[in-house]
């Protein structure tokens, strides 16, 4: 199973991509860190009192600043780094969560009109088109207003976490309810789906067992961007202060308060984060595009 | 004219260089059509492109010479390479449904492949195009040039395509699998006209095919690859008469007559020597025997008989006006039919003629607009009403066209095989049904450590065996089989066809065998159906459907398909 | 072919009143309209009365029905923060927000289509592989990001461009242009860039591919083997045909412009839909928020609806039918 797998040719084409390589090595690194980020920070940017305001504004320890903080402080003298690992935790979690949540709804809609067609198929396709008409960014941020406007503020405080993954969950299943529809059209007139058709199968069965396992490598090309986008999308969203609130930092907040400095000469706090989050990102976005290569080799 | 000496072509990969023609010579002459035949893999196409210089990269041309005139056409630089193919070397690729560009009208597509070539005035460019369109067959021509690709039939586009090949008069033709595409008819129309062409304009073809039929019926000079090597050229009467090379042989061996029904075929083996081929494997294996005896214990010894009745079947069509309703395409028109117990129907038709629309009706995947259908003595309920659980889901099954896409790529042999056990409930314990297929396996002449691995793993015609030893583990009383060869070579189609015959035998299964090709369904069928346009045309024996067609159409179908030379 | 206008126009349909419910059910539901109309010292006689006046006792659809013939009539209702008309208030912030987001389209279309093709004509070149590397980093950083780094570029370090506002701009009826003036322009690179850059990298990426696939497909391989010219070959088969699935998505991603303009809006202090969208949700103000929704929904299939024309314009199956 092992030697079969080293030998099967993602693999193979895996270990001759440096670019493939590289992005790996950065995903794993991050989202190693903000698993352990408990363990590996100094201090926690959540607890106010653990840090001091008399350690604000340090620069990093190359432009001469204090050793104990490798990437310098922010103006409250929080640690940068304990900042970006707690910040990309965040981002993650949010990211991670709304691409399952996105998943599972797109999928399960996409598969069930391909497979069913007919009215089915064409209310689940007029819903998309209404969400294409009002884009990821415009989806959240609705949700959101909305949820200011039904939920008193202290709850709306609670669950913003939770209503910023929804929003972002929402925004992005579109996409894969078309990749999998468009994808199920293709495998259900294919003759091995045809057969279980005659056997009588259930119509669940089919669908899971037989149709999802075929569709799966562009599904997976979705899931990896859309990661991507789930986490530009919350970083967007904090960065326009709708998202997360500055006591609870994600990567967007922390790029947000650096705006500030933007004009002062203390440019770690706003760059620090911001090439954090693009070097996530970037990584991401390279393995989603050497997955892409992967299932369509035909644009290699 | 054009010569080929050695011909080496080779693709760099990922395990070293694969060698996919290997020191090929041949030549044609002006005028002549020579036929380059091999089943898949041989390398026909991969000859085509290398002589127009469009070969695939990364593959490319390691050794040999190749010289179109006095040209050497492997010293040419990519320019003069470029400005070669249309001017002397043109091409006719397979589809004519992709061939053309579909946003240029055909006027477009000529004018400017002759102004490419030729220093010609626009008006004049399109004078000569009419005339050649004309020429080729195609009525109001004058008229029919300011069309689009979309607005001419198969048959049409193919003449099309050939106009295109044609309006800068090249020396040489490559017809890639011309005619592959094409029902009968057309293909016998369009093959008049490459040879019509060959003769009065002097140009030379070299004809790409799997088909032997096709070869026999135009080809002067036939060349027979295997695996990138030349196994036999000469004169295409002598080669396919009297074959001297055992591939040769072999391969006609396997190729079904028309005018008469072999009991078995004989079939090429992996080291070129004629054997019977293994349909069923002896009963002397251990598992094997273990697998028929499972097979037949809970089933009849003959199986149960399949009818129609009055079946009509209507599609709507996709609405394209307002005012009008869609046109209903009707698929079948009140047909009828009845499947002997235990008989081989063949059912015959063109493309389009609803052939697997029947297939369809009978599996409860297309619903019937009317009709009666029955199986045995009882009714079988039409797709609507035919509950996941009745049991002529398990009675009838099936086998498809294409085995590589019958197989679920994502899972193993032994679950593919199991699934129907567990499904009709035929065998509760795992270990025992992981037993059983195995056992088929060794029944169908696969080693049973096929058991773990994926369809990927095996070749079309291994499929094709996986493909019916699961339809066989339903305990089924009737086949259907839909076109089950036509996606195999002549070799493979030989081992099916034998397969299929051993278990008609052994089990008394009644079949429904569809295929567009009569040379096959005469060797395999009892009584003989032919289907046009979603009527019955003619039924009966299937002798006296061979020696003495009724209907006209029949005639029409037996005297146009190409048979061997005789 | 007009049957197909046809379909796509009742879809349309369906898609502004779907939106238009949307916009009505926020109002209706999300918050009391009354409360947030009236003050602390409103007496529950006013506040009834208010209820009866607007309507809001009366049925469910009865009330949409009015919402949507209303606005049919131009008349979008009232803003809880400001007071003002609605309908003024987005009139006031249209030419903004199209001015930048058509500035930014055609900045995506006109280096995105020509570097799609040259990426797709020479896949395996060393230009190629720099475009591909560069576009891959263009879609990871966020627009905001993008903006900052322009600011902090042009605008702090060089000094060169105007970082917030819209400089000067000229009144041509009804509507605020900022593209007559050099100072507008100035203004206006800044933020078209910023909203352009994350497009343009998404049409690069389609018209390769599709690009790539067409020159892969049968009438590519024979034009070849005729001998047809490479620059016709490329430009006049290849890329029309490249032209059709790339419109559509082209369409769809104008949905994209608008909303990430509101990103941008907010970064450079663009006074456009966006930025008032954004302030409507700190304020919950939820007229606002239900009208910029209908614009935006309206202008999208507006575009799409002009995609479908160009699509009948291009591809001759949709103009006359077959007979084969």
């Amino acid at each position: 199973m092992l030697a079969r797998l080293i030998k099967s040719e993602p693999v193979y084409l895996f270990f001759r991509s440096p670019a493939a390589m590289l992005a790996a090595i950065v995903a794993i690194l991050v989202l190693g860190g903000a698993a352990f980020a408990p363990f590996l920070a100094s201090t926690d940017p959540y607890d106010l009192s653990s840090f001091s305001l008399m350690d604000g504004l340090l620069p990093p320890l190359w432009e001469g600043g204090d050793p104990r903080f490798l990437l310098g402080t922010d103006d409250q003298g929080r640690d940068m780094v304990s900042a970006i690992l707690f910040g990309a935790r965040l981002s993650l979690t949010i990211g991670l969560m709304a691409m399952a949540v996105a998943s599972v709804l797109g999928v399960g809609l996409g598969l069930a009109a391909g497979y069913f067609g007919g009215r089915f198929d064409a209310i689940v396709m007029r819903i998309a088109d209404i969400q294409l008409a009002l884009p990821a960014i415009l989806t959240a941020l609705l949700i959101d207003g909305i949820s200011r406007g039904v939920l008193p503020p202290a709850i709306h405080q609670d669950l913003r976490v939770a209503v910023l993954t929804l929003a972002i969950a929402l925004s992005l299943w579109v996409n894969f309810a078309r990749t999998a529809r468009a994808s199920v059209f293709v495998e259900r007139n294919k003759d091995y789906v045809q057969a279980a058709m005659i056997m009588g199968q259930h119509p669940l069965r089919v669908m899971l067992r037989h149709i999802l396992p075929n569709i799966m490598g562009p599904l997976l090309v979705i899931m990896t961007v859309d990661l991507a986008s789930a986490i530009l999308l919350e970083a967007t969203l904090s960065f326009l202060g709708i998202g997360l609130p500055a006591d609870s930092p994600s990567l967007g907040t922390l790029i947000r308060i650096g705006m500030q400095f933007l004009l002062s000469g203390e440019w770690w706090i706003l760059w620090v984060p911001t090439l954090f989050l693009v070097a996530l990102v970037v990584s991401i976005n390279v393995l989603g595009d050497f997955l892409r290569d992967v299932f369509n080799p035909r644009l290699r | 004219m054009l010569k080929i000496e050695n011909l080496t072509v080779k693709f760099p990969g990922r395990f070293g260089d694969f060698t996919a023609i290997d020191a090929v010579s041949l030549s044609v002459a002006a005028g002549e059509i020579h036929g380059l035949v091999g089943e898949s893999g041989a390398g026909k196409s991969t000859i085509g492109a290398a002589i127009i210089g469009l070969l695939q990269p990364p593959g490319f041309v390691a050794d040999g010479k190749m010289t179109l005139g006095e040209t050497d056409l492997r010293s040419l630089s990519p320019e003069e390479a470029h400005h070669l193919r249309g001017k002397r070397i043109s091409m006719i690729f397979q589809d004519p449904q992709t061939s053309l560009n579909p946003l240029m009208t055909i006027a477009d597509q000529l004018i400017e492949t002759i102004q490419a070539h030729e220093d010609v005035s626009t008006a004049e460019a399109r004078d000569r195009s009419v005339a050649l369109l004309e020429e080729i067959g195609i009525e109001n021509a004058a008229a029919r040039i300011k069309a689009y690709p979309h607005q001419f039939s198969g048959g049409m586009r193919q003449r099309v395509v050939i106009a295109l090949a044609l309006c800068t008069n090249p020396e040489l033709i490559i017809a890639d699998e011309p005619t592959t595409a094409l029902d009968v008819a057309v293909q016998s129309q369009v093959l008049d006209l490459i040879r019509r062409l060959a003769k009065t304009r002097d140009i030379g073809f070299l004809l790409i095919t799997h088909d032997i039929g096709v070869i026999g019926q135009i080809t002067d000079n036939v060349t027979v690859l295997r695996g990138g090597r030349l196994m036999e050229t000469g004169p295409t009467q002598k080669v396919l008469r009297t074959p001297e090379h055992a591939y040769t042989k072999s391969l006609m061996a396997a190729v079904p007559p028309l005018d008469r029904k072999l009991e078995r075929f004989l079939v090429p083996d992996s080291d070129i020597k004629v054997s019977d081929a293994p349909g069923l494997a002896a009963p002397a294996s251990r598992s094997a025997a273990d697998a028929e005896q499972w097979l037949t214990a809970g089933t009849r010894s003959v199986g149960e008989g399949l009818g129609m009745s009055g079946v009509t079947v209507r599609f709507s069509g996709n609405r394209t006006s307002l005012f009008s309703r869609p046109d209903a395409f009707i698929a079948l028109d009140d047909v009828s039919m009845s499947v002997r117990p235990g008989s081989v129907m063949g059912l015959v038709g063109e493309s389009g003629s609803g052939k697997s629309t029947i297939a369809k009706v009978l599996t409860g995947l297309v619903q019937p607009s009317a009709g009666h259908l029955s199986l045995g003595d009882a009714d079988l309920p039409p797709a609507r009403t035919r509950g996941r659980k009745d049991p002529s889901r398990r009675l009838i099954q099936m086998v498809f066209q294409d085995p590589y896409s019958s197989l679920n790529g994502r899972h193993r042999i032994g679950d593919i095989l199991a699934e129907p056990l567990w499904h009709y409930g035929l065998e509760a314990d795992a270990g025992k049904r992981r037993d059983l297929a195995a056992a088929i396996l060794d029944l169908v002449g696969l080693s049973a450590d096929a058991i773990d691995r994926f369809p990927h793993q095996f070749s079309g015609g291994q499929r094709q065996r996986i493909a019916v030893a699961r339809s066989l583990l339903a305990r089924p009383s009737v086949l259907i089989c839909d076109e089950p060869t036509s996606a195999l070579d002549v070799s493979i189609q030989a081992q099916v066809l034998n397969l299929l015959k051993d278990l008609q035998a052994r089990f008394g299964l009644t079949i429904l065998f569809i295929s567009h090709n009569l040379a096959v369904v005469r060797q395999m069928s009892d009584d003989v159906t032919v289907l046009k346009s979603g009527k019955i045309v003619e039924t009966g024996t299937s002798e006296d459907f061979f020696t003495n067609p009724q209907a006209d159409y029949s005639r029409e179908l037996l005297s146009l398909t190409p048979g061997m030379p005789v | 072919m007009a049957f197909f206008i046809l379909k796509r126009l009742i879809q349309s349909v369906f898609v502004m009143i779907a939106v238009a419910f949307l916009a009505f059910s926020l109002f209706r539901f999300v918050g009391d309209p009354v409360s947030q109309m009236t003050g602390v010292e409103t007496s529950a006689e006013d506040s009834a009365r208010l209820r009866e006046e607007l309507g809001l006792n009366d049925a469910f659809i009865v009330q949409f029905g009015r919402f949507t013939n209303n606005m049919l009539h131009g008349d979008f209702g009232y803003s809880y923060r400001t007071r003002q008309p609605v309908a003024d208030m987005i009139a006031a912030r249209i030419p903004a927000t199209l001015e930048l987001g058509t500035v930014a389209l055609l900045i995506s279309l006109l280096v995105g289509i020509p570097t799609g093709v040259y990426t797709a004509l020479r896949p395996r070149g060393f230009v190629t592989q720099a475009i591909l590397l560069t576009t891959l980093v263009g879609v990871s950083i966020p627009t905001f990001v993008i903006g900052i780094m322009l600011i902090f570029l042009f605008g702090v370090q060089l000094g060169w461009l105007p970082t917030f506002g819209r400089g000067g701009t000229v009144q041509i009826g009804g509507w605020t242009s900022s593209l007559f003036t050099f100072d507008g322009w100035r203004a206006l690179i800044l933020p078209a860039v910023t909203l352009g850059v994350y497009q343009l990298t998404l049409t690069m990426r389609l018209v390769r591919a599709e690009m790539m696939e067409v020159l892969r497909s049968d009438y590519i391989r024979f034009a070849t083997a005729r001998g047809i010219p490479y620059r016709s070959l490329y430009f006049r088969h290849a890329l029309a045909n490249t032209m059709v699935p790339v419109i559509t998505i082209i369409g769809l991603q104008f949905g994209g412009v608008i909303a990430f303009s509101i990103v941008t809006e907010s970064v450079f202090q663009w006074p456009g839909m966006g930025l008032l969208f954004l302030e409507s949700i700190r304020f919950v103000d939820i007229p606002v928020m239900g009208v910029y929704l209908v614009v935006i929904a309206f202008f999208f299939v507006l575009v799409n609806m002009i995609v479908d024309l160009l699509y009948v314009a291009i591809d001759p199956r949709l103009r006359v039918r077959g007979d084969g």
